[in-house]
């Protein structure tokens, strides 16, 4: 699995951040980027799913399942 | 502007959100006008419009510039003529909130970065100390204000121990915000009162900070430079301000929301008191879905055609983010608290480009402010129902919360 956050939807509501720390980080303006290029730990899969379901500003993409 | 009341005979077209029904619980208004209009319309206190759905309340949060934060402001009600202060406009008063791109983005830019999650780790600390200690003052009388002696104590003095002032003036901020933001709200000449207030306490603040630097927010925002100059004293007012009107009674409506809502559901109390971090983390951010305390307002710059009307020129527009968080179309079962929801698209905080800056540091200080009360007082009930009141409007939560221990 795959994910990427859309840098022009992400608003820096740190949801993803707060649920995932081992998928995503924030910048300096709290505006979230995905780690690894994306790139999602099967383990981890359930809290890539659980971070798209929970952006105010649908910023999370799932780009390869 | 006068407070007489007539009473609402039809939500769609004369609803009236300083109505004490509405006030005390407008799920089941939201729920009627969901389904009949779904954006309402009334011309009271100005005359507004109320949209209920999700998607529409989204849609309108992207309209920039079609809706403006600025003109005249993110408030419901506007001051009138004979009391504008045309000489203390220059730099809108509290920027980025109540301004638009691009004085929204430059300014929101330089707010920012202070707001991170890394940002605010040392009022995590700051936080716990304070929760410890005021429950330290209140444990031994078997029980408390929710609201007043605890909820209301704890955002001042984080908002203080950010900005860098002394804690002493805690009473003073209370005093303040609800001038402009609860009393104030309806009654145009507190808030200029008290909005002066405010703006003459931190221009002092500032030029203090500006011969004085210290390790704190003021002087940060003092040597922020945009372009190559240092911000403007004006600005750094403004943002200041800012902290106080949108940091203090919004996060203490949340924290006073949740005692009161554990208070009166005891099998959420319950599972609250041995609660794992996953489950604190969907708890916080369900009691913000189901008691959003902020609806922002917006002036209209275009005409917009959405949800079956027409916004003219001028019109105001409610941001009803609480009534979104409760569309069914959005939330299963949108009307029940359900502590451990795992889809959660909620929108307390705000869309698009005005999402609360302080978001992380509202939800440090609710989860610190809540786990904190459950360790030390896992088991309280709300004695005396009758004498629970809330404060509505643009902001909304309960200002009496009487609790019994044990």
């Amino acid at each position: 699995m795959r994910i990427k956050v859309d840098a022009e939807k992400c608003e820096g509501h740190s949801r993803c951040y707060s649920l995932a720390p081992e998928l995503v980080d924030v910048d300096d303006l709290g505006n979230a980027f995905e780690l690894n290029d994306g790139e999602v730990p099967p383990e981890l899969e359930d809290r890539a799913r659980l971070i798209v379901d929970n952006c105010p500003e649908f910023a999370i993409l799932i780009t390869e399942e | 502007m006068t407070d007489t009341r007539n009473p609402v005979e039809d939500l769609a077209g004369d609803y009236d959100i300083f109505d004490p029904d509405y006030v005390t619980d407008p799920v089941p208004a939201w729920a009627e006008l969901r389904g009949r209009c779904p954006i309402a319309h009334t011309e009271r206190w100005g005359g507004s419009w109320l949209p209920t759905r999700y998607d529409d309340v989204q849609a309108l949060a992207k309209m920039v510039p079609e809706l403006s934060s600025a003109n005249p402001g993110p408030i419901v009600v506007d001051v009138p003529e004979e009391l504008r202060r045309p000489e203390r406009e220059g730099y809108n008063g509290a920027s980025p909130i109540s301004a638009d791109p691009p004085e929204q983005t430059w300014t929101r830019r330089a707010l920012l970065p202070h707001f991170t999650p890394r940002a605010i780790a040392p009022q995590r600390e700051f936080t716990k100390v304070l929760c410890n200690e005021l429950i330290d003052g209140l444990i031994e009388n078997g029980g408390c204000d929710g609201a007043v002696d605890y909820a209301q104590q704890i955002p001042p003095r984080v908002i203080a121990h950010k900005l860098g002032v002394s804690g002493d003036m805690v009473d003073d901020f209370i005093e303040w915000v609800r001038g402009v933001l609860e009393l104030g709200l309806t009654r145009p000449e507190l808030r200029v009162k008290y909005g002066d207030i405010i703006r003459d306490f931190f221009a002092a603040e500032v030029i203090d900070r500006r011969q004085n630097p210290r390790d704190d927010l003021i002087t940060a925002l003092c040597q922020t430079e945009v372009d190559g100059e240092l911000l403007p004293d004006e600005v750094v007012i403004g943002m200041c301000n800012l902290q106080l009107i949108a940091g203090i009674d919004t996060t203490w409506s949340s924290i006073g929301s949740a005692l009161w809502h554990f208070s009166t559901h005891e099998d959420d109390r319950r599972r609250m008191a041995d609660a794992d971090d996953d489950l604190w983390d969907t708890a916080i951010e369900e009691l913000l879905r189901f008691y959003s305390p902020v609806t922002m307002a917006r002036t209209v710059m275009e005409p917009v055609e959405i949800g079956g009307v027409c916004l003219g020129v001028g019109d105001k527009v409610l941001m009803n983010f609480p009534g979104a968080n409760h569309d069914p179309e959005v939330f299963d079962y949108p009307d029940t608290v359900i502590l451990d929801r795992q889809r959660n698209r909620h929108i307390a905080f705000g869309a698009g480009i005005h999402r609360c800056a302080g978001s992380n540091l509202a939800r440090m200080e609710m989860e610190v402010s809540l786990r904190t009360w459950f360790e030390r007082i896992p088991e309280f009930t709300l004695t005396d129902p009758g004498a629970v009141t809330w404060a509505g409007g643009q902001v909304r939560g309960p200002r009496t919360v009487p609790l019994a221990f044990g």
